[in-house]
């Protein structure tokens, strides 16, 4: 059908979908953002959970969102909203505070009733004029009805009707972005494969929804999303948690040792065991413990047996873990230790983002105690630093922490499906046939300080290790002052002799920049997007983010003393920043800090780093 | 018996034996080593567990794959072992206090998943290495360095926790009766499936005599009965006692008095699915004879072949998929050429 309505490019758009728990807005979110990303587009996308899980409907309890961030460019979900769609009066409140002021918002007009007004609990009966929302384009449409109307012939009732709403909106998101309604049906095809009478009404709906947009001209304009160049291949998109579930499998086939996770199951880190638990196909033993400590204490058990064995948590089941976490660094065994973090102290707030566990996870033990720690920066790199923490364990023996958040573990981003070719060798450092003459517990390669590893079963080699301090030779329990300091020395040894092994650092954005932006972790999306901005606007600002993070890159000193102004950027109150100057001498960072549970916003990050370039 | 080639000396280590002069420990040392010695299996294939304890330095002692670990740990511990290689025979030494104070949630949920292990639970009613405060299984009243005035609060009774949470396998003996413990050890190790044995032990320095009640040899015929699976439930220094059962209650009488006879007394049977019986004869004290040897040992599926089966099964279920790259590909997926 040829549409007359005007099209307008965009660099990129964010679109927000809500609703109640029920009316299926991340699936019509994340089917939206699949299909941006088959037309070409980046996708980054953030999961908006209801505050209670069953809340009654219509309330603003039981409002669920998805935000979808689409076009060229895109490295975070977005800050504020482009779109709006609220299927009822209570998504339009909540979200408020998401959208732009002329945000375009499509609103079901059947759901603002009386009833629908007052559950969620509007004083006038003007929800546009109440709310402030006069700059806004509002698209109304009566999409119950017509979603009943569509359906009344099908044999389906009137729940199951109800739950194609969200097609609708899909289809009028359809023709409001020039996207061809028929890749729209293809998904749904594979989606629905099983279930033809939901597939059949799903795609008459969908369709309706379509035609409602270019029948009606719903909108003066509709959009074109700039496409980007992305390299070939085959691509899917995937969340933080699945990504860091994926990795370990990945690093158990090129390692050879067969995975095993110990885990009890804590919000935002759950994900991780559900996905593991599933991929019994590829041979993956998961034990869901009776609590977090059993949960670490079972993959010791499970390394010491010669699994790859890992553990998945968040901050409270950290604190749990940690006098586990030093058996496997005194007996020194692999084990990686996953902490997505939410924002603490205990329990926090168990479902938002925060970066408050880094000094826990370097620190967090009795004696001198190091281990590795890195962090994975997006959804999609949550694979490579699972697979890397791995790699690390294994070749080290060592315990390896990787930390990811709530952010980057809900979140997700498309993803090309790696050619495992291309990622590097484990070598489990096992005992040989050779050594079986002199070999001890604590004998060690000299190239990187690694004790060697005889899992029981191998003939010759039984032997004990433990929580104990043991003599450097022959492995048994001492006491002696000398022998305790060389332990501890080599212990810090193997773990510094890492940095040779993990990449340098590297910055982005402008060299010779007024401004170096410092972070680790989850928030590189936002931190890049401002650095990209500024120096778009003639600005000179670098960034050097990190994911290595004890041991540090080993240029770390080299590259921070170059800067005249370096600002640490997280969200805690320091921790990095302290960490640095710690390791570093001579450097004063600022620090911007946010505690909010929240990530940070591209804005806000531009608007500071303007003040500080002012100056 | 089969034979085999092991001897006692192939599962000793070179470390010395550093518990105290007379302790109860060196006893189920001895017995453990020589079960192992019987049951014929290789130092390299077997792995002993251990928590924090005096007896947790156990693992150093013997000369086969080992890991002494954190206080209370070492059920979970063990379990990671086991399911990771069900092939492996796995023992775990444990006290009282680690097996249950600190580390009782796992050692609850070890015999609700039924996992296979060997849990040996040295009891001396005694903190031994933290120099004699009382512990989970201490007596009612019980005076030591942390209750100078006496406990306030009941012990447990490990058959009864064992029960409780659904165990399968418990046993009871003596540091002192060498015999008995051999037997039940390897028993124990046969039993698929998690197994408890109770170790009545000594303590000499903080708790010496604890167990000397029924222990001492001129009371222990008279105040302990060995059960044995199949054999009437009889004991005594004159082989004269038996136990009987009256109304809901177990009973002892004396053969040939108010007219008892052999055939009135029961016959043990370790195998009954019903625990009620065994509940019974786990707790027996006071005029009823403290009974060691097997009470109950019932097969039933185990934790770590489950797991292996279920994934087996599915991987049968899925014989397309192989590697990640398989799996991945059956996702959503799109392509950009
Ligand atoms: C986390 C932790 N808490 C406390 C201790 C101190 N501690 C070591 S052994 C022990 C109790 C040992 O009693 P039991 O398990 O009965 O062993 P026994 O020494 O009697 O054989 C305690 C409290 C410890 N090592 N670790
Ligand atoms: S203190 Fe008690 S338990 Fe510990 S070794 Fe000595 S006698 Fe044995
Ligand atoms: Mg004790």
């Amino acid at each position: 059908m040829a549409d007359t309505a005007k099209v307008t490019s965009l660099e990129k758009v964010v679109i927000r979908f809500s609703g109640d728990s029920g009316d299926g807005m991340q699936l019509t979110g994340s089917l939206f953002s699949n299909l941006s990303a088959i037309s070409g587009n980046e996708i980054s996308t953030f999961p908006d959970y209801p505050a209670e899980i069953r809340a009654p409907q219509g309330t603003l309890g039981g409002v669920s969102g998805y935000q979808v961030h689409v076009g060229k460019k895109v490295y975070t979900p977005g800050d504020l909203a482009d779109i709006l769609i609220a299927m009822n009066p209570a998504a339009l409140k909540v979200n408020k505070k998401h959208i732009k002021p002329n945000a375009i918002i499509i609103i079901d007009e059947d759901a603002f009733d009386e009833s629908g007004m007052t559950k969620a609990g509007y004083k006038t009966n003007d929800p546009i004029a109440e709310l402030g929302l006069g700059a806004a384009q509002i698209i109304g449409a009566r999409i119950t009805t017509m979603v009943k109307a569509s359906l009344a012939d099908s044999e389906m009732d009137n729940k199951s009707i109800l739950r194609c709403k969200n097609m609708f909106s899909l289809g009028l998101l359809c023709w409001l972005f020039n996207i061809p309604v028929d890749n729209a049906m293809h998904l749904l095809e594979n989606k629905f494969k099983k279930k033809p009478t939901i597939l059949k009404a799903n795609l008459k709906v969908l369709v309706d929804g379509f035609n409602y947009g270019s029948n009606t001209h719903a909108s003066v304009s509709t959009y074109h999303i700039d496409s980007t160049e992305k390299q070939k291949g085959t691509y899917t998109d995937v969340k933080g948690n699945q990504a860091t579930a994926w990795g370990l499998i990945a690093a158990s086939e090129k390692s050879g040792l067969p995975l095993f996770l110990g885990s009890y199951p804590i919000t935002p880190a759950t994900e991780i065991l559900h996905e593991l638990s599933a991929r019994k196909d590829l041979g993956v033993k998961t034990v869901q413990a009776e609590d977090e400590i059993a949960g670490v204490c079972t993959a010791i058990g499970a390394s010491f047996a010669g699994s790859l064995a890992a553990t998945s948590t968040s901050g409270p089941g950290l604190a749990l873990k940690s006098e586990a976490i030093n058996l496997a660094i005194m007996a020194e065994l692999p084990l990686v230790v996953i902490d997505v973090q939410r924002g603490g102290p205990s329990t926090g707030l168990p479902t938002k983002t925060e970066q408050t566990d880094l000094w826990q996870a370097i620190y967090g033990r009795n004696g001198e105690s190091p281990c590795v720690v890195i962090a994975a920066s997006t959804p999609a790199d949550c694979f490579d630093f699972a697979f890397i923490a791995s790699k690390l364990a294994v070749e080290h023996m060592t315990p390896a922490i990787l930390l990811s958040d709530a952010f980057i573990a809900n979140g997700s981003s498309a993803w090309r499906i790696p050619n495992m070719d291309d990622y590097p060798a484990i070598h489990p450092p096992f005992v040989s046939e050779d050594m079986k003459s002199y070999w001890k517990p604590y004998f060690r390669n000299p190239e990187n300080g690694s004790r060697y590893w005889a899992i029981p079963g191998t003939e010759g080699f039984a032997h004990r290790v433990g929580g104990l301090e043991k003599d450097n030779k022959t492995g048994a329990i001492s006491t002696e002052p000398k022998n305790h300091q060389l332990m501890t020395n080599l212990r810090q040894a193997k773990i510094d002799n890492i940095a040779h092994v993990i990449p340098e650092l590297k910055i982005q954005g402008n060299p010779d920049a007024d401004l170096l932006v410092v972070g680790w972790g989850g928030t590189f999306g936002h931190l890049y997007s401002a650095v990209e901005a500024l120096n778009a606007e003639g600005e000179k600002v670098a960034l050097a983010h990190f994911n290595y993070i004890n041991p540090l890159p080993k240029n770390t000193a080299e590259v921070l003393t170059k800067y005249k102004k370096i600002i640490v950027c997280e969200l805690n109150n320091g921790q990095f920043a302290g960490y640095l100057r710690s390791k570093i001498d001579g450097i004063t960072p600022l620090k911007y800090n946010k505690v909010e549970g929240q990530p940070f916003l591209v804005q806000e990050l531009v608007d500071h780093f303007k003040t500080l370039l002012d100056d | 018996m089969e034979t085999n080639n092991y001897t006692i000396k192939d599962f000793k280590s070179d470390q010395d034996v550093r518990w105290c002069p007379g302790c109860g420990d060196h006893a189920i040392l001895n017995s453990i080593q020589k079960a192992m010695t019987e049951l014929g299996i290789s130092p390299d294939q077997t792995a002993v567990i251990s928590g924090i304890g005096c007896s947790s330095r156990f693992p150093y002692y013997v000369n086969t794959y080992g890991m002494h670990t954190i206080h209370g740990r070492a059920t979970a511990i063990a379990t990671g072992v086991k399911t990771a290689n069900p092939e492996l025979t796995v023992w775990q030494v444990t006290g009282d206090g680690d097996c249950l104070a600190i580390g009782g949630n796992h050692f609850i949920h070890a015999l609700r998943r039924n996992i296979d292990l060997n849990i040996v639970l040295f009891n001396n009613e005694i903190y031994g290495l933290t120099k004699g405060q009382y512990s989970p299984t201490s007596k009612r009243g019980f005076i030591s360095k942390s209750s100078p005035y006496g406990t306030v609060e009941d012990p447990f009774r490990p058959a009864e926790l064992t029960f409780g949470a659904r165990g399968n396998f418990f046993a009871r003996t003596l540091d002192v009766d060498l015999k008995t413990t051999q037997d039940v050890l390897i028993q124990a190790a046969k039993h698929k499936g998690t197994s408890v044995v109770e170790a009545l032990v000594n303590c000499v320095i903080f708790n010496n005599g604890t167990h000397s009640a029924i222990s001492d040899k001129e009371f222990r015929a008279d105040r302990t009965i060995i059960l044995k699976h199949g054999e009437p439930m009889i004991y005594g220094k004159d082989r004269n006692k038996g136990l009987v059962i009256e109304g809901f209650n177990l009973k002892s009488i004396t053969i040939g008095e108010n007219g008892m006879t052999e055939k009135d007394i029961l016959v043990h049977d370790a195998k009954c699915e019903d625990r009620t019986l065994h509940f019974k004869l786990g707790t027996m004290s006071g005029d009823l004879p403290v009974a060691l040897g097997v009470i109950r040992d019932v097969e039933a599926p185990t934790y770590d072949r489950e797991v292996e089966k279920q994934v087996k099964d599915v991987q049968e279920k899925h014989p397309q998929i192989h590697k990640l790259e398989d799996f991945l590909r059956t996702l959503e997926t799109w392509e950009i050429k």
